[in-house]
């Protein structure tokens, strides 16, 4: 038993209201530059939909992931070491820019600068990419709320395994969002498909990073990862991925997703799992029985034995403490509600969801039954197919057991605790009917309903005994040229600069106009210390001495 | 000894060789995160399917042919059984093939590059600099071959450039052998050092980390934090600089107070 401890992620679907805040605020920190303009480490996809990238999931077409050979032995899906470094001139499976969407901007410029005429002006939108005028045809976000989805949906690859009656009917019968960030999987094929080694699993947390100095720019991760979750700046040529916002969680902090998710459904904490056991667990034979697998692969935080051979690892006494508090640990392993997201890809995830209730529920309503009565609840998971096979299609590799089992747990709560808000007496029928007790229904209640901000992240500190304090976001993202803006003499040259686009030319004019300004204004700025060393008169003629 | 011919055929060449040592060696210690293929391939694909791996494949031939013919002498070839003629009808057809390959391979690169916009636009300065050497080097070195070798009676360059080559290598440069070579085996020869000497500053320094590591290495690949942040006690490395908010000098009075 080899103990390694990985921070992970859960997002209690129910909650998510697609608002799209976890998503501007994840670009305004990590990807507001050129270069990585059509990029979203967190992304909020409607489902049923395409996705982002376009039908990422379709893995017939992409080859990402991981699969199983005849030997029962894992192979990368698109292919064995050999066959990476044969097509390394040209990645037969990388989607290209028009899979995520065409990046553009507005031409704002012509609201102000337009001359009077009788028609208003209009700003046209202008490629990020060339400059030229474009229409926009897609986008991150392009089927939200099922917009369109007439015409889109059917090309959903989770739909696409689904009966012909579920495709027609679905439109009137659910509906969600589904939040997508890295996954920081324990088996990462996107670690496994980098030529160069850059990339890498952090030995402290789990957290799969990209190292910027080492990339090359192969792109072999961002087709091997099955998420689409790994990305190419094609303006450094480097990939860039979700960090979990590193700096934040050495800090004790949660990621910027959580932090400002307005729903609050998002949960951070610890799970120790067994680092030895990950490669058998990955190469299950049944699709199915993954879920299981990866439970399986988690250790039991309170166990004797555990402790200590973490401890032995060198896992410190206030990471085992996070461990046994971790949130996560409590909704996959002792509530068994959180599932992870296409476990068949076998790549381990580490971002689980509780599938929603919600799209249930809503049926019941619309039928004027009691949507908060657990037969009604229970009856409708048991009839209502389509909802629960498509979640199935997402969460279990098309295994309805799991997700049926964790939506009557949640249907469980719902109705249990509405009999406790309405004073009624506790029935303790409902906790039973899906093998719980009513105290574990009511810390499960308090974790997923009221959700506590010290309840939902269990974050304990990086140790820094042995290293340099920790700084906050200590590297600066708001210029181009990467994660990594520094620049060094080499490439101030007019050398190493592209030939650029009229967009891009405009803004380095604005950025030259802003350093002139802050010239200036250090210039203005600069009388009170001159001359420093002597006496100043002030306007009222009085003598002020130097330094005060 | 003719000084032109010592300025072009020994001062030149070392300079180049110079350059290109140390260029690699003070880019590779500065400019990591420079280090890239830069791919563009996210932009445009249709094009670069065929165009790329023709280049690099024809490119990679052509790399073996010279290897062959300037850094093996002959009396070895001819040791082991190749002679003269073998030698000849080989290099001759496998460097036609390799030729056809990358020169068809670079054309489409560059067609794809003048007129796809986002790829134009990607484009630096370097770069077209970098073609343009390219571009005359393979077409020096191809019009030299189809003049000489496949129209001609074929042209010994192993008696006379494989032995400067090798000269220059190993500190003993003889001139005088460059001096009667054909005027496009010498163009071919000049493009190129120049090509080396710029090689460490264009993009092609990817081709010094070709990922043969890849072979041998686990496929999961785990890093401990403490080993790897770049701040802190150690020198910041570039990009990894602190930002720091830029503070009027009246602030800072105003701090000191």
């Amino acid at each position: 038993m080899r103990v390694m401890a990985q921070m992970s992620m859960i997002m209690n679907l129910d909650k998510c209201i697609g608002c799209h805040t976890c998503s501007v605020t994840c670009k305004q920190v990590w990807t507001n530059r050129t270069g990585v303009e059509y990029v979203w480490f967190n992304n909020v996809e409607t489902r049923p939909g395409l996705g982002y990238p376009k039908r990422y999931e379709d893995q017939e077409k992409w080859n990402g992931g991981w699969v199983r050979n005849k030997r029962g032995r894992l192979k990368l899906r698109s292919g064995g070491r050999l066959k990476r470094l044969a097509t390394i001139f040209n990645n037969p499976d990388l989607p290209v820019i028009d899979d995520y969407y065409e990046p553009w901007t507005y031409d704002y410029d012509m609201l102000t600068k337009a001359p009077l005429s009788t028609e208003s002006p209009v700003a046209r939108p202008k490629s990020l990419l060339t400059g030229k005028n474009m229409d926009i045809k897609w986008s991150g976000n392009w089927d939200d709320n099922l917009g369109g989805s007439q015409e889109t949906a059917a090309d959903d690859p989770i739909l696409a395994t689904m009966s012909e009656h579920v495709k027609m009917e679905f439109e009137n019968t659910f509906m969600f969002y589904l939040p997508r960030i890295c996954e920081h999987c324990l088996n990462p094929a996107c670690v496994a498909a980098c030529p160069s080694g850059a990339m890498y699993k952090r030995e402290e947390d789990g957290i799969v990073l990209v190292d910027e100095d080492a990339c090359r720019g192969w792109r072999m991760c961002v087709s091997a990862c099955p998420y689409k979750k790994v990305y190419f700046n094609h303006k450094t040529g480097k990939a860039e991925k979700c960090t979990l916002c590193y700096p934040l969680i050495e800090q004790g902090k949660p990621t910027i997703c959580s932090e400002t998710c307005v729903g609050r459904l998002r949960y951070l904490g610890l799970m120790l799992y067994d680092a030895d056991a990950v490669l058998a667990a990955a190469a299950i034979e049944n699709d199915q029985d993954l879920l299981e697998a990866q439970r399986g692969v988690f250790l039991d935080p309170f166990d004797p034995e555990v402790i200590a051979a973490a401890k032995a690892e060198g896992i410190e006494d206030d990471w085992i403490l996070a461990a046994q508090n971790s949130p996560i640990y409590k909704l996959i392993s002792e509530y068994k509600v959180a599932l992870p997201l296409h476990p068949e890809y076998r790549t381990m995830p580490m971002v689980w969801y509780i599938p929603p209730l919600s799209p249930v529920v809503d049926v019941i309503s619309t039928t004027n039954n009691d949507g908060e009565d657990a037969r009604t609840l229970f009856a409708a998971i048991d009839k209502l197919r389509i909802p629960v096979e498509y979640l199935a299609g997402l969460f279990s590799a098309g295994d309805v057991v799991p997700v049926e089992s964790s939506l009557r747990k949640l249907a469980a709560m719902r109705s249990y605790m509405r009999d406790i808000n309405l004073g009624k007496d506790r029935d303790e029928s409902i906790p039973a009917a899906v093998g719980m007790t009513g105290t574990e229904i009511e810390a499960m209640y308090r974790l997923l309903a009221i959700a506590k901000y010290e309840d939902r992240y269990v974050i304990p500190k990086a140790h820094v005994e042995t290293a340099r304090e920790l700084e906050e976001l200590a590297c600066s993202l708001d210029t181009d040229g990467g994660t990594r803006h520094g620049r060094s003499d080499l490439d101030r040259g007019t050398l190493w600069q592209d030939s650029g686009n009229a967009v891009q030319r405009h803004r380095r004019q604005l950025q030259r106009d802003d350093r002139q300004r802050r010239r200036e204004d250090q210039t203005d700025n600069a009388w009170p210390d001159q001359p420093p060393e002597l006496e100043r008169r002030w306007p009222t003629g009085r003598l002020v001495p130097a330094g005060s | 000894m003719n000084p032109i011919d010592f300025l072009l055929w020994v001062a030149f060449p070392y300079a180049a060789m110079a350059v290109f040592v140390v260029g690699h060696i003070f880019r590779y210690r500065h400019d990591q995160f420079g280090w890239t293929s830069r791919s563009s391939q996210v932009y445009e694909n249709r094009l670069l399917r065929w165009g790329s791996p023709m280049f690099h494949y024809g490119i990679l031939m052509v790399l073996g042919g010279h290897v062959v013919g300037l850094l093996v002498p002959k009396e070895w070839l001819e040791f082991v059984g190749v002679s003269n003629e073998i030698y000849h009808v080989g290099a001759t057809w496998l460097g036609s093939i390799a030729a056809v390959l990358t020169l068809a391979g670079l054309a489409i690169l560059i067609y794809r590059r003048r007129l796809n916009t986002r790829v134009l636009l990607a484009t630096t300065v370097m770069d077209k600099v970098m073609y343009a050497l390219l571009g005359a080097t393979l077409l020096f070195g191809t019009t030299a071959t189809v003049l000489f070798q496949v129209l001609g009676a074929g042209y010994d360059y192993r008696g006379t450039i494989s032995p400067w080559v090798r000269g220059l290598l190993s500190a003993q440069p003889d001139p005088a052998l460059m001096a009667n070579v054909p005027f496009f085996f010498q163009l071919h020869v000049l493009s190129a050092t120049l090509l080396f000497l710029l090689w460490p500053f264009t993009r092609l320094v990817h081709v010094f980390s070709a990922p043969i590591g890849y072979f041998v290495r686990p496929y999961i690949v785990y890093r401990s934090r403490d080993t790897h942040r770049g701040s802190g006690a150690r020198k910041a490395r570039r990009g990894w600089e602190k930002s720091v908010l830029p503070t009027s000098a009246r602030d800072k009075d105003a701090a000191r107070r």
